[in-house]
C-alpha cells in the first residue's frame, strides 16, 4: 500500500536483518511462507507500478491472524505482482489453494447451458440463491495501489460499460458520494449497499484511501443483477435473487460478465487473466474463478449433526453466517457455498454447490423426519 | 558519481536563503532554483549517519551566481555534473564526519527525481520514481465536503505544483494528505488534515504546510517569523498550585531524531533505530531519572498490568486520523514504554512521534513538574549527542514533529483541576480563551469532563517558548482559583483583558 516508506529504495540502506518484520506472534499464510532470506532477495525488487514486496505483506504484519480462519496476509498492487513476487505468492497460493502448484493451468467456463440441473433446490430450504466474482481491468493498478486518478477512471470506464447494458440487464449506477438520502435508504433495505471497510485486514492493505471517491454501485431494474465498483476489486458482479434456482442465477451470472467483457474490449480494455492464474484479483485467495456461488438454507437440524463438519468439507463446501463472512449464522439458516476459487472451473463449482445443497436439504429431511443419514453420506469430492 | 538522467534540468546554484549553522539550528541548507523556476533544495541534516569514523568536517563551497545566458549553454551541463561530482565526493568525507553528517539530495522538478550514489556510503535515494500517468486535475481530492486545515488551504494550483515532488526519503505529497482527504472532518475541532514524513516535508511541501501552519497556529507565519526555545525552569514565578483545587500537573511534549523518517513515513528498521537511540541514551539518566524501558513486543502480563493501573500504557492507535496516515503499521514493532522508578517522568517510543516526553505528579506542584520535564529533556538531548545524534529543531519552526500542531514547543501543560461554580458560569468559555487555556475532559481529547473536573492546558503550542507557555497556565490557572473562591464567597468575578498571544 501506498503507506510511507514501504514502496520506495529508502529501506535499501538497512540490511534484509534490520527491515525484517517479526512474525514470530503471526498465523497467515504469508507469515508461514517468508524467510529472511526469501525477504532479502525480494525487497529490492519492484513491479513497473513500483509495488514492492513491503506492500505485499504490510496487511499481514499488521494482522497477525484471524480466530476463525488463516488468513492470506499479502495483497496484490497489480497484475505483475503475481510475476515479480512468485517466490513468495506461489506457495501461498499453493497452501490456500490446496495444493494448486505453479506449473498447474485454471480452467475457466463460463457457460451456463454446461451447468446439469440447479433449477430445482426446494424453496421450503432454500431462500436465496446468489452467485458473486471479481473482475480487474488489465492496465491498472488494484485498490490496495491505485492512485485517485486511476481509480475514478476504472470508474468511469466500468460506468460507461454497465450503461451500454440492456434487456434484463438494463440499470444504473449509483455513486456513493452523489448518492441522494433516499437512494442510499433505498439501497440499504435492498441489502444492496457496501459501506466503508473496517475490517483491519483491508484498511491495513490500504483498500479504503480516498472513500468514498469513485466508488459505487450499480444495479438492473430488476434488481436480480449487482456490480460493486472500487471496493475490494476493481469490480464484484453478484447475480442473486430469492428461491432456489440457482440455474436462472448463474445463467444471468454468465450472460452478465460475458457482455460487459465484450463492452470492454469494444473500449480496448481486457480484464486480468492469464491460463495460470485464472481471473487476477487483490487477494490471492481470490484467484482463477473468484467464483462464490451460495444459498442461504434452513439446516436447524443437520447444522447440530455431528457429522456437519465433515460432510461440508467432503462436499468442498463451507459454511458462513447470514451476515457474510465473519458472521454467525442466525435462526439455522446458513450460508453455504464452495470452499475452492482457483483449479476448478466456474461452471464445476457451481455444479459443487447445486448438488451439494440438494443432498444437505435431504438429509434434513431425513432427520426432521427423525431418519438416519449414515447412507446419504457423500464421497471426498 | 552521479547519475544525470536526460530528463534532468539543469540547475543554476545561486546562494539563496543559507542558514548558518548555530547551536540550535542544525539544518543548514541552500535553496537552488530550476531553470523553469521550479524550487529544488539541497540539502544537509547533521547527524544523519553518525556511526562512522570521525574525520575533519568541512563545509563544501558553493559556486558563485552564474549569467543565465551561460546556462543554457552545453558546456555549462557539463560543468554542473562535474561541479556535483565534485561536491559529492567531499560530501563523501562530510559524510564520515561524526557531527556533520550530510547527505546531498536533489529533488527533481517536474516528474522525476534524480538519483545518485555517493561512492563511499553507497546511499541509495529513496525518492527514485513517481510514477504518474494522469494529470494533476485527474488525481486532485474531492475535497468539496471536507472541513480540515489542509483542504481548506490546497487548492488545485498548490497541488499541481507540489504532486510531483518527493523529499529525499521519498516522502509525497499524496502521502502526506492522505489523513485529510480520509477524514473529512472531525466533530469538535477542525483537525489539522496532513502529516508530516520527515524533516524535509515542512521544506519541500512548504506551500502548503505553511498556510496550515498560520491558520492552526493562530496566525503565526512561518515566512517571517522566529520560534523562541526556553527551558530555563529558573525563570518560572510561583508554579505551587491551591491542592484543594488541582488534583495533578502534567507537561508533555514530543521530539524528534534527526536523520530518521517520522512514524507516518519510516521503514520498519528506521523505527528500530529510533528506539534504540532513544533508550540508549534513557538508560543513561541517573539519580531520580533513573528509569527502565517496556518494549510492547516484550512485556509481560504482570508489566502490561501494571502498566495500564499506572494508566502509563498506551493502545495501538484506533483513532482514523491516525491510522490513516499509517502511523500504526507493523504495531507493535520497536514500540515501548520507558519511565523512571518513581513514575513521574515517561517516555513513550514510537507512538504518534519518534517521543513523547511526559512529566506528571499528584497535586499541584507544576513548578516541580516542570524543573523535571526541563532537567529530563535536556539530559536526554545530551545523551544522544554524546552518540552523534540530535533532536529535529529549526529556528522556523522550532521542534519539528509528526502533526503540524505540535511544532514550535510541542508543549501541553495542565492541570486536572476542580471548578464546580466556574464551569457553570456561562462566561467560563470567555475567561479561557482570554488567558489562552483550552478544556478537554479528564481522559483527555475528545472526551468529557467528569464531575467537575477538567483538563486545562495552554492552547498555543508555537510562536512562544515553554517557559513563556507554562508561565501562562500557571498564571491561568491561579486566576481560575480565584474566581472560584470567589464565587465560594458569593462575590461577582470579572472576564480578564486577553493575553497577548506573540510575545
Amino acid at each position: 500500500m501506498p503507506f510511507g516508506n514501504t514502496h520506495n529504495q529508502l529501506k535499501m540502506n538497512y540490511t534484509a536483518e534490520q527491515e525484517f518484520p517479526d512474525l514470530s506472534q503471526h498465523n497467515n499464510h504469508m507469515a508461514k511462507v517468508l524467510t529472511l532470506e526469501m525477504y532479502a532477495n525480494l525487497r529490492d525488487k519492484q513491479t513497473p507500478s513500483g509495488f514492492t514486496v513491503d506492500d505485499v505483506i504490510q496487511t499481514g504484519v499488521d494482522n497477525p491472524g484471524h480466530p476463525f480462519i488463516m488468513t492470506v496476509g499479502c495483497v496484490a498492487g497489480d497484475e505483475e505482482t503475481y510475476e515479480v513476487f512468485k517466490d513468495l505468492l506461489d506457495p501461498v497460493i499453493e497452501d490456500r489453494h490446496g495444493g494448486y502448484k505453479p506449473t498447474d493451468k485454471h480452467k475457466t467456463d463460463l457457460n451456463p447451458d454446461n451447468l446439469q440441473g440447479g433449477d430445482d433446490l426446494d424453496p421450503n430450504y432454500v431462500l436465496s440463491s446468489r452467485v458473486r466474482t471479481g473482475r480487474s481491468i488489465r492496465g491498472f493498478c488494484l485498490p490496495p495501489h491505485c492512485s485517485r486518478g486511476e481509480r475514478r477512471a476504472i470508474e468511469g470506464l466500468s460506468v460507461e460499460a454497465l450503461g451500454a447494458l440492456d434487456g434484463d440487464l438494463k440499470g444504473k449506477y449509483y455513486a456513493l458520494k452523489d448518492m441522494t438520502e433516499e437512494e442510499q435508504q433505498q439501497l440499504i433495505d435492498d441489502h444492496f449497499l457496501f459501506d466503508k471497510p473496517v475490517s483491519p485486514l483491508l484498511l491495513a492493505s490500504g483498500m479504503a484511501r480516498d472513500w468514498p471517491d469513485a466508488r459505487g454501485i450499480w444495479h438492473n431494474d430488476n434488481k436480480t443483477f449487482l456490480v460493486w465498483v472500487n471496493e475490494e476489486d476493481h469490480l464484484r458482479v453478484i447475480s442473486m435473487q430469492k428461491g432456489g434456482n440457482m440455474k436462472e442465477v448463474f445463467n444471468r451470472f454468465c450472460t452478465g460478465l460475458t457482455k460487459i467483457e465484450e463492452l470492454f474490449k469494444e473500449k480496448g480494455h481486457e480484464f486480468m487473466w492469464n491460463e495460470h492464474l485464472g481471473y487476477v484479483l487483490t487477494c490471492p485467495s481470490n484467484l482463477g474463478t473468484g467464483l462464490r456461488g451460495g444459498v442461504h438454507v434452513k439446516l436447524p437440524n443437520l447444522s447440530k449433526h455431528e457429522k456437519f463438519g465433515e460432510i461440508l468439507k467432503r462436499l468442498r463446501l463451507q459454511k458462513r453466517g447470514t451476515g457474510g463472512v465473519d458472521t454467525a449464522a442466525v435462526g439455522g439458516v446458513f450460508d453455504i457455498s464452495n470452499a475452492d476459487r482457483l483449479g476448478f472451473s466456474e461452471v464445476e463449482l457451481v455444479q459443487m454447490v447445486v448438488d451439494g445443497v440438494k443432498l444437505l436439504v435431504e438429509m434434513e429431511k431425513h432427520l426432521e423426519a427423525g431418519q438416519s443419514i449414515d447412507d446419504l453420506m457423500p464421497e471426498q469430492k | 558519481m552521479l547519475c544525470c538522467t536526460e530528463e534532468s534540468k539543469s540547475f543554476a546554484l545561486v546562494p539563496g536563503s543559507y542558514c548558518t549553522s548555530e547551536d540550535k539550528t542544525n539544518f543548514g541548507g541552500l535553496k537552488v532554483s530550476g531553470e523553469e523556476g521550479d524550487q529544488t533544495l539541497l540539502c544537509w541534516e547533521k547527524g544523519r549517519y553518525p556511526q562512522h569514523s570521525p574525520a575533519s568536517s568541512s563545509n563544501p563551497s558553493v559556486s558563485p551566481s552564474v549569467c543565465p545566458f551561460f546556462k543554457s549553454t552545453f558546456i555549462w551541463r557539463v560543468l554542473v555534473c562535474f561541479y556535483r561530482v565534485k561536491m559529492a565526493s567531499s560530501f563523501a568525507r562530510v559524510l564520515s564526519s561524526k557531527r556533520k553528517v550530510g547527505i546531498l539530495s536533489l529533488v527533481g522538478a517536474g516528474s522525476l527525481t534524480v538519483g545518485f550514489f555517493l561512492n563511499k556510503e553507497q546511499r541509495v535515494n529513496a525518492g527514485a520514481h513517481v510514477r504518474r500517468i494522469y494529470p494533476p486535475s485527474a488525481e486532485y481530492p474531492d475535497l468539496r465536503k471536507h472541513n480540515n486545515c489542509m483542504a481548506s488551504h490546497l487548492t488545485p494550483a498548490v497541488y499541481a505544483k507540489l504532486c510531483d515532488k518527493t523529499t529525499p526519503n521519498g516522502y509525497t505529497l499524496d502521502l502526506a494528505i492522505q489523513t485529510g482527504v480520509d477524514n473529512p472532518g472531525h466533530p469538535f475541532i477542525k483537525t489539522v488534515g496532513m502529516v508530516a514524513g520527515d524533516e524535509e516535508s515542512y521544506e519541500v511541501f512548504a506551500d502548503i504546510f505553511n498556510p496550515v501552519i498560520k491558520e492552526r497556529h493562530n496566525g503565526y507565519d512561518p515566512c517571517n517569523m522566529k520560534h523562541p526555545t526556553d527551558l530555563d525552569s529558573s525563570k518560572i514565578r510561583g508554579g505551587q498550585f491551591d491542592e484543594k483545587y488541582v488534583l495533578s500537573s502534567r507537561v508533555r511534549t514530543g521530539r524528534s531524531i534527526r536523520g530518521l523518517s517520522l512514524p507516518p513515513a519510516c521503514t520498519r528498521a528506521e523505527r528500530r533505530e529510533v528506539e534504540r537511540v532513544v533508550i540508549d541514551a534513557l538508560a543513561g539518566l541517573k539519580g531520580d531519572l533513573t528509569g527502565k524501558y517496556y518494549s510492547l513486543t516484550l512485556m509481560t502480563e504482570q508489566e502490561q498490568q501494571q502498566l495500564i493501573d499506572d494508566h502509563f500504557l498506551f493502545d495501538k492507535p484506533v483513532s482514523p486520523l491516525l491510522t490513516c496516515a499509517g502511523m500504526a503499521r507493523d504495531w507493535p514493532d520497536a514500540r515501548g514504554i520507558w519511565h523512571n522508578n518513581e513514575k513521574t517522568f515517561l517516555v513513550w517510543v514510537n507512538e504518534e512521534d519518534h517521543t513523547r516526553v511526559i512529566s506528571m505528579e499528584k497535586g499541584g506542584n507544576m513548578r516541580r513538574v516542570f524543573e523535571r520535564f526541563c532537567k529530563g529533556l535536556q539530559e536526554v538531548e545530551r545523551l544522544i549527542q554524546e552518540k552523534g545524534w540530535e533532536f529535529m529543531w529549526n529556528e522556523r519552526l522550532g521542534y519539528i514533529l509528526t502533526c503540524p500542531s505540535n511544532l514550535g514547543t510541542g508543549l501541553r501543560a495542565g492541570v486536572h483541576v476542580t471548578l464546580p461554580r466556574l464551569s457553570k458560569d456561562p462566561r467560563f468559555p470567555k475567561i479561557l480563551d482570554n488567558l489562552r487555556l483550552q478544556k478537554r475532559g479528564t481522559g483527555g481529547v475528545d472526551t468529557a469532563a467528569v464531575g467537575n473536573t477538567f483538563d486545562i492546558s495552554n492552547l498555543d503550542r508555537l510562536g512562544q517558548s515553554e517557559v513563556q507557555l507554562v508561565q501562562t497556565v500557571i498564571d491561568g490557572v491561579n486566576y481560575l482559583i480565584e474566581c472560584e473562591k470567589k464565587l465560594e464567597r458569593g462575590q461577582d468575578i470579572k472576564i480578564p483583558a486577553p493575553i497577548s498571544q506573540f510575545k
